[in-house]
């Protein structure tokens, strides 16, 4: 599995020109009639000739995460002929992913997605040697699984990853390509390129993804593909994005330490970049559609790479930082007493006996969720807009009984229950408080309960065909 | 020289202030606010990013989920903040005074993939 590209017959050829430590390339390799011809098209590109093809193929790429962004990569870098390309993830391929994961396919759910996208990877191109882990990256496996490669291409969907893989990339000195992307945005920032040791400071050295983001956002505030959705082709654009500039990391040796760390500045005069990609889906494309920001570089503060670093590959093994707590995902959500709640199942089997008294059912998603499918009778009163009509009345500048706009709607009996459901059981508790704290309990005389589990529990509790997004 | 009829005497700068990466959410669905803001924040001193943040939690965003955007009177973890297009660290960050003109950019940090 590791070092599968066989260092054969020495001649480590030790320097030459400036970039030193080729070690792997062996400059009188001649191409193959197939490589040749397959590569002939980008060889000719003004930059990349025959030298930087032979870094392709010489190279080892980390490609963690084969999903939205993972599948657009893996294609490009395996095209261009990238010697060994390694591909991490721990799932297996769903229905929903195939509308952007373009390296799997219809016929191969269900399948692991490492198998799934390295399927694809060798029709396109059968001569790199493909390494799957089968598994999600973690603090006991980064540093083994990343020491492999001399690039790593961030495709994961979580902040807690996103900070290892790049505190792993410090410590290893590996350029990391990483790239985001949720509903209609997507962003990308090549880090640590060239890389240089932690502790080593300079304003030129190039940053570490704690160093432009040095705090991952609250639990709360953070949206992922399976709550807000995602378009295709933004993720796909970063991810093919992502692919091109782990190529030009490649193909000029940025990935290769230099010989005399005094001289990574000069090889790195790029001003750090973070690419921004917005997509409306009211508009044309605009002058704000891609916007480059520049960022500054290397941090002296920063935890992972700056002066006071305390970072090593035995601590993260050892959960130290913990990551998790770090972004939060341990972080409680309200809870209710149990008599505030009601599972979908008790609901439902209530409501087909008419055991329930007239009440009112409101759903908290938004509205493309709840145009899909709804519980019959239910009200939409999207989450953000609740929020803000409470707002609104705690300002005094409307009465309580908006919350649950249909001006059609009778006006209920005092003791009528409120039921609330969302997608997936925490928006609702928010909202069961919320509209206890305007007072719509009235002293106690009304109901306000919560249907555990939202949506997803009424799928698998009630109604199997029901079409949960 | 300040006949107008205005009620306030303290000018006022033009910018434009730009949500992305979600953040538009919370400022009305609207990606790009054309802003008129007091030149002076309450003090009397010029305007800075800070004084900003403080007037957009204010007068601009309609959402009252203030802490998706703000924590502790600071910008949130997780938010980017860009004048003219330079991390805002290159420029002072919160102390950085406005300038007529100036484009002021809170982008939500993507995690999803």
């Amino acid at each position: 599995m590791q070092n599968s590209k066989p260092d054969t017959n020495g001649a480590a050829n030790s320097a030459g020109n400036g970039v030193a430590m080729e070690e792997r390339i062996q400059p009188s390799r001649s191409f193959t009639d197939e490589e040749f011809e397959r590569y002939s098209r980008q060889m000719i590109v003004p930059g990349m000739g025959k030298e930087g093809q032979l870094r392709l193929i010489n190279s080892r790429v980390l490609i963690i995460g084969a999903g939205g962004l993972g599948c657009p990569a893996a294609q490009y870098i395996a095209g261009a002929g990238v010697g060994t390309i390694g591909v991490v993830d721990g799932d297996v391929v769903e229905l929903s992913n195939l509308h952007r994961q373009v390296g799997h396919a219809t016929s191969r759910i269900g399948m692991k997605k490492v198998d799934s996208l390295i399927t694809h990877l060798r029709r396109l191109n059968p001569l790199p040697t493909f390494v799957p882990h089968a598994s999600h990256i973690d603090p006991q496996n980064a540093a083994d699984i990343v020491s492999q490669y001399d690039v790593v291409v961030d495709c994961t969907d979580n902040p807690a990853t996103r900070y290892l893989i790049s505190d792993v990339c410090v410590l290893l000195c590996k350029p990391l390509v990483s790239a985001a992307s949720v509903q209609k945005s997507g962003q990308l920032i090549v880090l640590n390129c060239p890389p240089t040791p932690k502790g080593l400071l300079d304003r030129k050295y190039a940053p570490c993804y704690r160093c432009c983001f040095k705090k991952p956002p609250p639990a709360g505030a953070m949206l992922s593909c399976g709550e807000a959705g995602i378009m295709g082709p933004v993720v796909g654009m970063m991810g093919v994005a992502q692919a091109g500039e782990a190529i030009k990391i490649i193909a000029s040796a940025l990935h290769l330490p230099p010989s005399d760390p005094d001289s990574a500045p000069e090889r790195n005069l790029q001003q750090p970049t973070l690419l921004l990609y917005s997509y409306d889906l009211e508009s044309a494309v605009g002058p704000y559609t891609f916007r480059a920001l520049k960022m500054a570089g290397r941090k002296k503060t920063c935890f992972a790479c700056g002066e006071n670093s305390t970072l090593t590959l035995d601590g993260i093994k050892a959960g130290n930082p913990n990551y998790e707590q770090f972004c939060g995902l341990a972080a409680p959500r309200s809870n209710l007493p149990p008599e505030e709640r009601i599972t979908a199942a008790a609901y439902h089997a209530a409501k087909t006996r008419g055991e329930l008294p007239e009440h009112v059912l409101v759903d908290t998603r938004e509205k493309e969720h709840f145009s899909f499918g709804n519980i019959d009778g239910a009200v939409n009163v999207p989450f953000g807009k609740l929020l803000m009509t409470a707002a609104a009345v705690k300002r005094g500048g409307a009465s309580a009984d908006q919350i649950l706009a249909p001006a059609e709607l009778e006006p209920l009996p005092e003791d009528a229950p409120i039921f609330v459901v969302c997608r997936r059981g925490l928006d609702s508790q928010e909202a069961v408080e919320k509209l206890k704290e305007l007072g719509m309990d009235n002293g106690g005389k009304r109901k306000i309960l919560d249907i555990v589990g939202g949506m997803k529990a009424w799928k698998e509790e009630v109604d199997h065909s029901f079409p949960f997004i | 020289m300040a006949s107008t009829t205005e009620t306030t005497e303290t000018p006022a700068l033009a910018i434009t202030v730009d949500f992305s990466g979600g953040l538009e959410m919370l400022f009305s669905d609207q990606k790009r606010h054309s802003l008129s803001i007091p030149a002076t924040d309450s003090h009397g001193k010029p305007a800075t990013i800070a004084s900003l943040i403080d007037y957009l939690c204010k007068n601009t965003m309609k959402d009252p989920r203030a802490e998706l955007f703000v924590l502790d009177d600071h910008i949130r973890p997780g938010i980017l903040v860009l004048i003219n297009d330079a991390d805002w660290e290159l420029e002072g960050e919160e102390t950085y005074e406005i300038q007529a003109g100036d484009n002021i950019l809170f982008v939500s940090t993507l995690h999803g993939g």
